[in-house]
């Protein structure tokens, strides 16, 4: 585990591992798949957010969430609020009782738009309120718990509850929520068409780029002080807090900083699938983000990337062929990785990624001796599977 | 209701009951500037609880605990630290994944806020202090050394270094030589006399050698009250002590 550090801290291999994922993600995934692919791993990519947030409060905090669904949820309905409001002008609403509000509210008797409504039309307001309003609910949750000295399985059953609770209350509230279909049948982004392929795109890249901008704040704040500071408080909480620090304070900052990046996560995933549903904020996808870091490697932020792509491919795949096996397969997966990978696919490339390397490292020597000027290109081939 | 005096520490009918039994009963002690006063006693004799309850891990029944003059019982832990107490507890308490250089860093005393600790800088005058410190405590060589690696008794020295970088007005060592070799509670001891300069200390111990070597005051407990205070030789020699402790 201290090697993962020293590598954040030294930055050279850390460095090649994030300039490996952006060129996969920014360049060779775009140049071999199609439209509808690239789509789909776009939507894989927005679940990213939720693992590597996981890295931060789970792998480095401590403290498992079960909850990340929560604001994973609270950024996409943001994100589906303001864009089921555009879709709802009253010229397209005009068969409605009420026009101008959206269908779904129509079709539940209601007459006025909502007052916590109202604000989504701004663009602005929607885009601070994805930013603030999972963070400072997370700030209530982290302050209720972490004052209080509750930690560890608690903290998880509390969050998963609170996840449930949420499904259940969006499930309920189906006039202003949507209910359990959630809020779908967007359209526009500012008068643009986001259902089109050039939008996907759009959306794609800008994903990928919030998703490495994500990393490497991340890792800005591991490398830090805090950083250590958090290993520190995960080994031994009563050293640190007879340090003179208040604990509690230092877990609600990455608590409330994982609940950010998730969010911006599940606004994303609303603009490039279209919709947003109370599948994606309840247990079963809080408890899927969850194996998605521990399959990367739970202390590797690159890795929890590649743990997400990793299992929603297989997802993919086997649950086109054998749907009702898949989930057996992916509880099987999480309990192997845990008994005999606990620290992921990023931990076997420290374990025995140097064969790799060695090789490459010897082919290297081998151009090198032959002829000086293929330099360059020996060393970019070389760490071809880094993930940490 | 508790006077001002001119101790570091000022400890005044300190009481903390578990469910009735009382843990600590009454206990009036005090603690001068450079003195190191070493508090023995049989098991259960309420010595690791007197520490919980300075440093504000367990919290008091009835009674008062000034810390130069500054009352500790309605402190929270990090704020006791902050006031100049630092508290070594029983077993190593290090940060095994990390090395000598950032447990020490680690406990330097500043940037003890969530942004402070983002923005903290490993300037100069941090690692000088470092160097400073772990010169003291006999790591110099290991500052590169991951924590975990060091024999026990090192990572008892390491735990004061943690202490001694935040330079507390009051030290306080729960058994400190626990489990170490003749030689290092040789050094320890020499450390311990060092340190004890400018500053007050508390220790723990069993040992009764080692307590010959190290303390200027002794206090016996005995089921939550004193039994004798005094040095060493007075203790040694009272009746009551011999009666439920050394005579054993």
């Amino acid at each position: 585990m201290s090697f993962v550090y020293e590598k954040l801290m030294g930055g050279k291999q850390g460095m090649v591992g994030l300039i490996i994922l952006s060129a996969l993600i920014l360049v060779v995934f775009p140049m071999f798949l199609d439209s509808f692919r690239l789509n789909l791993l776009g939507k894989y990519l927005t679940y990213a957010f939720a693992a590597v947030s996981l890295v931060l409060i789970w792998g480095y905090g401590g403290t498992l969430s079960l909850g990340q669904g929560i604001f994973f949820g609270l950024g996409g309905y943001a994100m589906a609020m303001f864009l089921k409001l555009e879709a709802s002008s009253p010229e397209n609403t005009a068969i409605q009782s009420t026009p101008g509000i959206p269908d779904f509210m129509d079709w539940n008797q209601i007459t006025a738009l909502p007052w916590f409504w109202e604000p989504f039309s701004s663009f602005s307001f929607t885009i601070i309120a994805i930013l603030v309003v999972p963070t400072f609910f997370a700030f209530l949750i982290g302050s209720a718990m972490f004052k209080r000295r509750v930690g560890g399985v608690y903290f998880a059953i509390i969050t998963q509850v609170i996840s449930v609770i949420l499904t259940v209350l969006i499930v309920g509230q189906q006039g202003f929520t949507g209910g359990i279909n959630g809020i779908t049948d967007l359209r526009t982004l500012n008068g643009w068409d986001i259902t089109s392929d050039s939008a996907k795109n759009i959306f794609y890249y800008v994903n990928c780029v919030l998703l490495i901008g994500v990393i490497v704040l991340s890792r800005w704040v591991l490398t830090s002080k805090f950083g250590r500071l958090l290993l520190a408080i995960r080994d031994k909480e009563d050293r640190v807090r007879f340090s003179g620090y208040d604990v509690a304070n230092f877990k609600i900052f990455i608590f409330c900083l994982a609940a950010m990046i998730s969010a911006i996560g599940g606004a994303m995933f609303t603009l490039q699938v279209g919709f947003m549903s109370p599948s994606f904020v309840g247990i079963v996808p809080s408890i899927e983000m969850v194996i998605f870091a521990a399959v990367g490697g739970r202390m590797s932020l690159i890795g929890a990337v590649y743990g997400c792509l990793l299992i929603n491919f297989g997802k993919t795949v086997f649950s086109e062929s054998f749907p009702e096996l898949w989930l057996f397969l992916m509880g099987g997966l999480f309990i192997a990785v845990v008994m005999f990978f606990p620290n992921g696919l990023a931990g076997l490339w420290q374990d025995y990624g140097h064969y790799v390397t060695d090789r490459f490292t010897a082919i290297k020597n081998k151009i090198l001796n032959k002829s000086t000027p293929s330099n360059d290109s020996a060393k970019k081939t070389l760490p071809e599977t880094e993930l940490s | 209701m508790y006077s001002n005096t001119d101790y570091t520490l000022a400890v005044e009918g300190l009481t903390v009951s578990f469910d009735g039994f009382k843990a600590v009963d009454d206990l009036n002690f005090y603690l001068d500037k450079n003195e190191l006063h070493v508090v023995i006693g049989p098991n259960g004799a309420g010595k690791t609880t007197v520490l919980d309850l300075i440093c504000g891990k367990t919290k008091a029944t009835s009674g008062s605990i000034k810390f130069l003059n500054q009352e500790l019982t309605e402190l929270s832990e990090h704020a006791i630290v902050r006031a100049g107490v630092g508290r070594k507890f029983q077993t190593p308490s290090i940060y095994e994944n990390l090395t000598v250089l950032e447990n020490l860093e680690v406990s330097y005393p500043q940037g003890r806020g969530v942004f402070g600790a983002l923005m903290f800088k490993r300037t100069q005058t941090v690692l000088d202090k470092i160097h400073e410190i772990a010169r003291e405590i006999m790591l110099e060589t290991e500052l590169d050394t991951e924590a975990g690696l060091l024999s026990h008794g090192q990572k008892q020295w390491l735990e004061i270094g943690m202490l001694l970088i935040q330079d507390p007005q009051l030290l306080m060592l729960d058994e400190p030589v626990a489990g170490m070799s003749v030689k290092e509670r040789e050094q320890t001891a020499e450390l311990l006399n060092k340190i004890s300069m400018g500053r007050s200390v508390l220790v723990i111990e069993h040992d009764m050698e080692f307590v010959a070597q190290i303390a200027h005051k002794v206090t016996v407990l005995h089921q939550g009250k004193i039994l004798a205070t005094g040095d060493m030789a007075e203790v040694q020699n009272d009746p009551n002590v011999i009666e439920v402790y050394l005579g054993h």
